[in-house]
């Protein structure tokens, strides 16, 4: 034991099998008889629960087993001789159906020779196939626990009687009980290639091994008890468990053997049968779960490995690691999207294993010299036999002079280091990124904003992951395959997911708007943000002896000269205007067409659907023309341009964007007042019986579609009106129009009407009897009494108002809440399924075994990284560039999330009414 | 045998067609993709669609279909015994 093999060794193969008695026994340190664990003085008792022999947990002592200190000593188990025997809880399944598929009195198998024969030789067949035999087993069982009571055994003429199972692990016999002993006995009785029908390899499990005789006590090292502060003692919840077993398995011994009354014992024997339960599984139905004393359940030991927190899916499948930082994240459009800012202090706890040679000696010598504090220092030195020495300011010196090729040292996170960069959920394979190091003051990780889509960040608050590769190999990987740069195009859509958001947004369109001139000094001030170095172009004007350049023109010196492009933006409402001409402002009256020429912004906005993330038109053509590398550059430029113009100019907003002239807000009343009298007419109509009914619908259907369609159109009238006095100077309307933030819906509801308030699509109709609140006459089906919300959001809201509001705004919420529960677990399960497939260089899709999923991936073979929005190629493009005349892109059918969102909520819940599902994550137990 | 249908499955439009492939078909299939007979999909000789091509255990089934992305995908299953349930 003292010398642990450290070569690595190949699994050959795993048994799974029960555990005997006489096993229990020869791989026991010691035998437990005594519940106490430490004496009055704190040294551990004989044969107790806390016994040395079963390993130790306190630095500094030697284990009385193997004599290994702490660390190396693995522990060693013990055992308690059990009274009585007692029915294993994980086994009870095969208990009963072992029970039910013998014989009560010979144990063989309910079933003649030849049909045992064949389940044999059916059983060697699918061995030989390499079928699953389990499948057979479970079909084995199922057809011989049935039917069977009452029927003469063929082999000894016994009459069979019914065996009922009571939870926990009670077996009664028409009624009679039998007791774990009957049950051991009878389980003796079956034979070993019979039992392996059944489920029970003969080489590795006896049938009787299910019920206990012996118990094995874990090792103290996986129940190690913690001295708290104040010098007392804590122990495990498996130890506190175990003494409850051994106390009450002392009693019962006691009682037995004086000869106590039959039913004490019984007591006691059932009161051993659930300790002995509740300490293999204290969640196991038809028991209450063991308890501290604080009323906390007792985690025991199939807690420690089932579920989200056990031992697979915590400390198996995922490890908490090394090298890893974890701090708030904030912006900085100045660094690139590749960049990752961290924190000095940081940077001297990251290091990275430095090979020390020839060549970079000296180098390595430097970080060494400076020592763990100074910035580009080192932490460790590591001699070529192995041996860590730590870098101190004191040998600092010392250590440096003493490197020799051949050394390794741990020098400190610098500039240019490739690092991975996460942001949970992991969603999808850009939430963990590769990017270059860049070490800078103050103590957040600073990303470009760009970059912020595809890790779904933002910065109220967001913290984010950091890992620091280690080898040549993984930073070459990381570097090829998870840069930034490399994920500009998503897989999900086939367009870029890295692009300009809010105020880069809001930047390019205050650029670009129409014909806007710039002096000369401010023309370089804004492209010096940029740090543009080349040459300005001709000035689109000079008045006064001063140069001017439009806006347009700045943003052109951007792009490269063979970019040509032609669509209309989100801006343009129209579907047939032409370009807006500059001279004689004729044309989109929005400035809404785009056109480059040849790397010339001649026309049109720079909005969402240009520079903006999931639609960049901008970033989408120019990535596939020249690359990753380029774009990265057009994108990092792009940003500060835009930002630097938007600072340039300034932009803000403030409630007193949504004010409207008294005229036009004494017009939306008017117009909310005659849809109130409309409402009041429908009302009339249905209580006199003159509302004709809609086809398909009852005549409340029609009377409620009725007023909602005339609602909508006073809020939608309402928000039209208000629009009108909402002109594109006002830069509320500039963020709604170019996609920054916001929607012009939101600024309606703000300055003109909040409109109808809807819960499961329908009006409010919940709350007391015939009405939605006290305040209205019961059976009130106006407007007001129904959820319509009259005021806008900037004169406040009445009280009735604001609490149908909150009833709508709930909603919102909860659906929010059950679509991420119920997605998430959704991706979870396609994501266990499909982990391991992946697409040769055939273009099959295989599992790890080599079997074809798929002839050709997705059945065309086609990247949807490299796709045009899905579609393998671009035709219209292709053709233009064939031509040479830049055709407009086909619009873009749009993926508006929330829309989906919306819709599929309906979907689920109209199925979910049809169904009659309560809760759809009860099918969860599927797992 | 399982028993066949009294309608032929394969008529209708939304059923993709089925062909049982000849030896040097299969042998051809199988140098294509460098691949055993049991790395194939599987399709049970239950399903309707072998059932109406009388299918048996061993065959290979040529299933050609309609596809979004491609148009007409073609797919390969080796035919099993369906265990009687």
């Amino acid at each position: 034991m003292r010398n642990v093999a450290s070569t690595p060794k190949k699994i050959g193969d795993i048994q799974f099998g029960l555990l005997g008695p006489q096993e229990i026994r020869s791989m026991s340190a010691t035998k437990i008889i005594t519940a106490d664990t430490y004496d009055d003085d704190g040294f551990p008792i004989e044969m107790g629960l806390m016994d040395p022999r079963l390993g130790v947990i306190e630095p500094g002592l030697r284990c009385k087993t193997c004599g290994n200190t702490v660390g190396d000593c693995p522990g060693h188990f013990g055992h308690i001789d059990l009274a009585m025997p007692v029915i294993h809880v994980g086994y009870n399944w095969m208990i009963r159906n072992i029970l039910r598929s013998t014989c009560r009195n010979c144990g063989r198998m309910l079933a003649t020779d030849s049909e045992i024969e064949d389940y044999h030789a059916t059983m060697e067949e699918w061995r030989t196939q390499n079928r699953d035999v389990w499948e057979l087993i479970k079909k084995t069982i199922k057809k011989e626990t049935r039917g069977k009571s009452g029927h003469e055994c063929v082999h000894c003429g016994e009459i069979q009687k019914k065996v009922e199972f009571d939870k926990p692990s009670t077996y009664r016999e028409e009624g009679h009980k039998l007791t774990p002993v009957d049950i051991r006995e009878w389980l003796e009785r079956v034979r070993p290639e019979e039992a392996e029908l059944l489920g029970l390899n003969p080489d590795v499990a006896k049938p009787e091994w299910m019920v206990l005789t012996v118990m094995p006590v874990p090792p103290v090292t996986m129940r190690p008890s913690i001295t708290l502060e104040s010098g007392e003692r804590s122990e495990d919840d498996l130890t506190h468990k175990l003494v409850d077993v051994l106390r009450i398995n002392q009693r019962l011994q006691e009682n037995r053997d004086a000869g106590a009354p039959q039913l004490i014992v019984e007591d006691l024997w059932e009161l051993l049968q659930y300790h002995i339960t509740t300490c293999i599984d204290n969640e196991s139905s038809g028991i209450p779960p063991a308890r501290h004393r604080s009323g906390r359940p007792l985690k025991t030991l199939s807690q420690r490995l089932k579920g989200k927190e056990g031992r697979f899916r915590q400390n198996l499948s995922g490890k908490r690691v090394n090298f890893s930082a974890r701090t708030v994240i904030s912006p900085d459009p100045n660094i690139s999207i590749n960049d990752v800012g961290v924190p000095e202090a940081s940077a001297l706890e990251l290091t990275v294993p430095l090979n020390v040679t020839p060549y970079n000696i000296d180098v390595a010598r430097e970080f060494v010299k400076n020592g763990p504090k100074e910035h580009p220092g080192a932490n460790y030195v590591v001699r070529p036999d192995g041996r860590r020495l730590k870098v101190t300011e004191l040998n600092a010196e010392n250590l440096a002079l003493r490197l020799e090729p051949g050394y390794t040292i741990e020098r400190h996170l610098v500039d240019g280091d490739i690092v991975l960069f996460n942001r949970q959920p992991s969603l999808h394979r850009m939430s963990i990124m590769a990017h270059e190091v860049r070490v800078m003051p103050a103590k957040t990780f600073r990303i470009n904003l760009s970059v912020c889509p595809p890790y779904n960040a933002d910065f109220d608050g967001d913290e984010m992951n950091l890992h620091v590769l280690q080898s040549e190999e993984a930073r070459a990987e990381a570097k090829i395959l998870m840069r930034v740069q490399e994920h500009i195009l998503s897989p999900r859509f086939g367009g870029p997911i890295v692009g300009g958001i809010h105020d880069e947004v809001s930047g390019g369109f205050v650029l670009t708007h129409k014909h806007k001139h710039y002096a000369k000094k401010e023309a370089l001030d804004i492209l010096s943000r940029a740090r543009f170095q080349s040459e300005l172009p001709e000035p689109d004007k000079v008045e006064d002896g001063t140069e001017y350049f439009t806006g347009k023109q700045i943003f052109s010196l951007l792009l490269p000269s063979d970019l040509n492009l032609k669509y209309r933006s989100e801006i343009c409402p129209h579907k047939d205007c032409d370009p807006w001409d500059p001279e004689t402002g004729e044309g989109c009256e929005f400035d809404g067409y785009v056109v480059v020429e040849d790397g010339e912004l001649v026309a049109g906005t720079i909005d969402e659907k240009s520079i903006g993330a999931f639609q960049g038109e901008f970033i989408n053509r120019i990535i596939r023309r020249h690359g990753a590398s380029f774009t990265r550059e057009f994108i990092d430029r792009m940003t500060r341009l835009v930002l630097g113009a938007i600072m340039h100019d300034g932009f803000s907003t403030a409630i007193d964007d949504e004010d409207i002239p008294a005229q036009a807000q004494q017009q939306i009343d008017d117009n909310v007042q005659e849809a109130r009298d409309n409402v009041e007419d429908l009302i009339r109509q249905f209580e006199e019986g003159e509302l004709e009914q809609m086809p398909g619908r009852g005549l409340e259907e029609t009377l409620e579609l009725k007023i909602m369609q005339e609602l909508g159109e006073a809020r939608d009238q309402a928000g039209k009106i208000a629009g009108e006095h909402l002109g594109m100077e006002n830069p509320s309307v500039i963020m709604a129009r170019s996609g920054a933030r916001g929607s012009m819906l939101n600024l309606s509801q703000m300055a003109g009407v909040v409109g109808q308030q809807a819960v499961r699509g329908e009006r409010i109709t919940r709350g007391y009897e015939d009405r939605t609140l006290s305040h209205f006459e019961r059976g009130d089906l106006g407007a007001d009494a129904k959820g319509f919300v009259e005021s806008s959001y900037k004169d406040g809201l009445s009280p009735t108002e604001f609490f149908f509001h909150s009833m709508g705004g709930r909603e919102g919420l909860v659906d929010t809440a059950v679509r991420t529960a119920r997605s998430g677990y959704m991706q979870r399960r396609l994501i266990n399924a499909l982990e391991d497939l992946r697409v040769e260089y055939d273009g099959t899709v295989r599992n790890t075994v080599g079997t074809v999923i798929q002839f050709m991936y997705g059945e065309d073979g086609i990247d949807p990284t490299k796709s045009h929005r899905g579609k393998p190629v671009n035709v219209t493009q292709i053709v233009s560039d064939v031509v040479g005349e830049t055709a407009e892109d086909e619009p873009v059918e749009q993926v508006d999330e929330d829309a989906y969102d919306s819709q599929d909520a309906e979907l689920m819940r109209s199925l979910q009414d049809e169904m009659d599902i309560q809760n759809p994550d009860d099918f969860e137990g599927a797992e | 045998m399982p028993k066949p249908f009294k309608f032929d499955v394969l008529k209708h439009e939304f059923v993709p067609r089925h062909e049982i492939m000849s030896e040097e078909e299969v042998e051809e299939l199988q140098e294509e993709y460098d691949i055993s007979k049991e790395q194939l999909p599987r399709i049970l000789n239950t399903d309707p669609g072998a059932l109406s091509v009388r299918a048996r255990p061993g065959d290979v089934l040529r299933i050609t279909r309609k596809s979004d992305t491609a148009g007409q995908a073609t797919a390969y299953r080796l035919c099993v015994e369906a265990s009687d349930a």
